[in-house]
């Protein structure tokens, strides 16, 4: 079991390291504080809405790592594959596992410190008001799960094709629908020709309706159980994927 | 240490890999010899549990790639096909990525890494990122990869592939080195490579073993094995074609080229009637009538024996094939 943390672990680094080394880090990270900024404090109306939270900010998470995070999940597996560097990672004494949640958790690491760097924003918050910590720590937390969630859809598309650009889109795309389905503007018109409970059961599968609980402060099992289990499954197709291209 | 029975792989329709058996044992090199699309590479990946087999099993030090294939992989250095590599990385944390996937680390990763890079020659450029280096250069680092844990099996897909005629005579050198404590199993399409460094050769055509032997025993197939070069003294190189091809055990004649007073010769001996003194008949038939200038006995060529056997329409030697009423697989029986 040491030696199978061990490979995650090494994996893992590999990967994390291949972020820093190439200009893709710090342009993710640059954009994302940029656009996490701009949204917070014009669209987020940070200032009029007169209290100590960062609502405005944790409001437009889902929107913002809807395009942000398929950017870095999008060359997970479809650059191993175009370079044909997975030929050598599936042929060290690894299983497809270890390599799959290495790749994955390099990146959702990845992710957290770009989350992470936002402090400013917690700073500010806590400089000018007197905030509850407590909900904006769970907000985080959500976020942080978010961002897992819509990479774990990223891992698999990336999977399907060596294209980084249609992993890109057909990641994009589905996390999207993941959005939509509990989007109130989409539910309304759903519930317009459709029993109240259909509507709830289609919600039911919206990262949004699940975020909705931990920027309200409340960390639920029911919602973390959600996002793992979205992020396991979609972890489990890419591995059922790999399988396929490799069994031709 | 490499046991290869039945392999076959089936890409659909298409069948890649045809019901291929063979062995390797410690000290042996083996060379895979095959024309393009042949099925090597998949055979190859196939030995390294990289893809699944559709049927028949592989094993490596008795570990058989699909039930236990960490097993059998920790045992493998693998080079694959284009010699892939990160190429964001450098090459000192490249080779410290591959043998901490090796299970080494600390100061035995230290040790593993500086003795590859002693080996494979890359001191030079040990923290230079992969992707400014030369295409020998990456190549050798993945070579190097594959020696980090130094494996009891080496599997190359054509290890001197985009090398120049100094890094190919560095590679080869180093393969015969190492196969005298290693199993080693290497593809190519250069025929002076199994030559220069196989103990064994097979190839391989269209997903099937067509010829398995020592380069020595594969040369011996060629139609030229055995021949006599000669040339001899006399006024009319056809008087000496027609003297030669009359004598018993001679396959055919030819004419290499002709002059007023000398013509030199190439007969060819029949395999069939072949008893060891061919040599001798043919200088003296000659030795009656003429006189020889110069003379050689010819050990065959592996490219001819190669293109016999990986050309579909030639004659191939009846005695060493079944083909099966389809007409879809080639198997050796000899």
């Amino acid at each position: 079991m040491t030696g199978a943390w061990a490979n995650v672990r090494a994996i893992a680094k590999r990967e994390l390291t291949g972020y820093f080394d190439s200009p893709v880090a710090y342009v993710f990270i640059v954009i994302y504080l940029l656009l996490a900024g701009f949204f917070t404090f014009t669209f987020g109306a940070f200032f009029d809405r007169g209290e100590a939270s960062l609502g405005a900010f944790f409001m437009w998470m889902p929107w913002l790592f809807l395009f942000l995070v398929p950017a870095v999940g999008m060359r997970l597996w479809s650059e191993e594959r175009r370079s044909g560097t997975i030929e050598l990672l599936l042929t060290f004494p690894v299983t497809p596992w270890q390599a799959i949640l290495g790749k994955f958790l390099a990146s959702w690491l990845f992710i957290g410190i770009a989350l992470a760097l936002t402090f400013p924003v917690w700073l500010t918050v806590n400089w000018l008001g007197d905030p509850d910590n407590g909900v904006i720590f769970a907000g985080y937390v959500g976020s942080f799960l978010l961002a897992g969630t819509y990479l774990a859809v990223s891992c698999l598309t990336s999977a399907i094709t060596r294209n980084q650009v249609v992993s890109f889109i057909l990641s994009v795309v589905l996390c999207l629908g993941l959005v939509l389905v509990g989007f109130p503007p989409v539910t309304d018109i759903l519930a317009r020709f459709s029993a109240p409970q259909v509507v709830e059961a289609v919600a039911a599968f919206s990262v949004l309706t699940h975020f909705d609980g931990f920027q309200k402060g409340v960390i639920d099992s029911r919602n973390l159980v959600f996002f793992l289990s979205v992020i396991g499954f979609a972890l489990f197709v890419t591995g059922v994927i790999l399988r396929g291209h490799r069994a031709g | 240490m490499i046991q290869v029975e039945n392999l076959t792989k089936a890409f659909g329709p298409k069948t890649a890999v045809d019901r291929v058996s063979f062995t390797v044992e410690r000290g042996e090199v083996l060379g895979f010899l095959g024309p393009n699309g042949a099925g090597k590479s998949t055979t190859m990946r196939m030995i390294t549990g990289y893809i699944p087999p559709s049927a028949g099993r592989a094993a490596v030090c008795g570990f058989d790639v699909v039930e236990q294939p960490i097993e059998a992989k920790r045992r493998i250095g693998y080079l694959p096909e284009s010699a892939p590599s990160y190429p964001e990385m450098t090459v000192e944390s490249f080779l410290g990525f591959a043998a901490e996937m090796r299970g080494l680390h600390g100061a035995d990763r230290k040790k593993a890494v500086h003795r590859v890079v002693e080996t494979c020659f890359l001191d030079s450029v040990l923290h230079q990122s992969i992707d400014t280096l030369s295409k020998g250069f990456r190549h050798r680092t993945c070579l190097a990869q594959a020696l980090i844990h130094d494996p009891e099996v080496l599997i190359m897909d054509e290890p001197t592939d985009g090398l120049d005629p100094n890094q190919k005579h560095e590679v080869r050198t180093l393969i015969k080195r190492m196969g005298e404590t290693k199993a080693i199993v290497f593809s190519t399409h250069i025929l002076e490579e199994v030559e220069a460094a196989c103990t064994r050769a097979i190839i391989i055509d269209r997903g099937a073993i067509v010829a398995n032997g020592t380069p020595e025993e594969l040369k011996s197939r060629s139609e030229r094995a055995g021949a006599v070069l000669m040339t001899v003294r006399s006024p009319s190189a056809t008087a000496v074609a027609d003297a030669l091809g009359k004598l018993a055990g001679v396959k055919r004649c030819e004419v290499l080229s002709e002059e007023p007073s000398r013509c030199a010769i190439r007969v060819y001996p029949d395999p069939a009637r072949a008893d060891g003194a061919f040599t001798a008949h043919v200088t003296d038939e000659v030795l009656e009538r003429w006189t020889i200038e110069q003379l050689r006995t010819e050990e065959g060529r592996l490219d001819d024996v190669f293109r016999a056997l990986t050309r579909p329409d030639t004659a191939r030697a009846a005695d060493t094939r079944v083909v099966n009423t389809q007409g879809t697989a080639t198997q050796v029986t000899a």
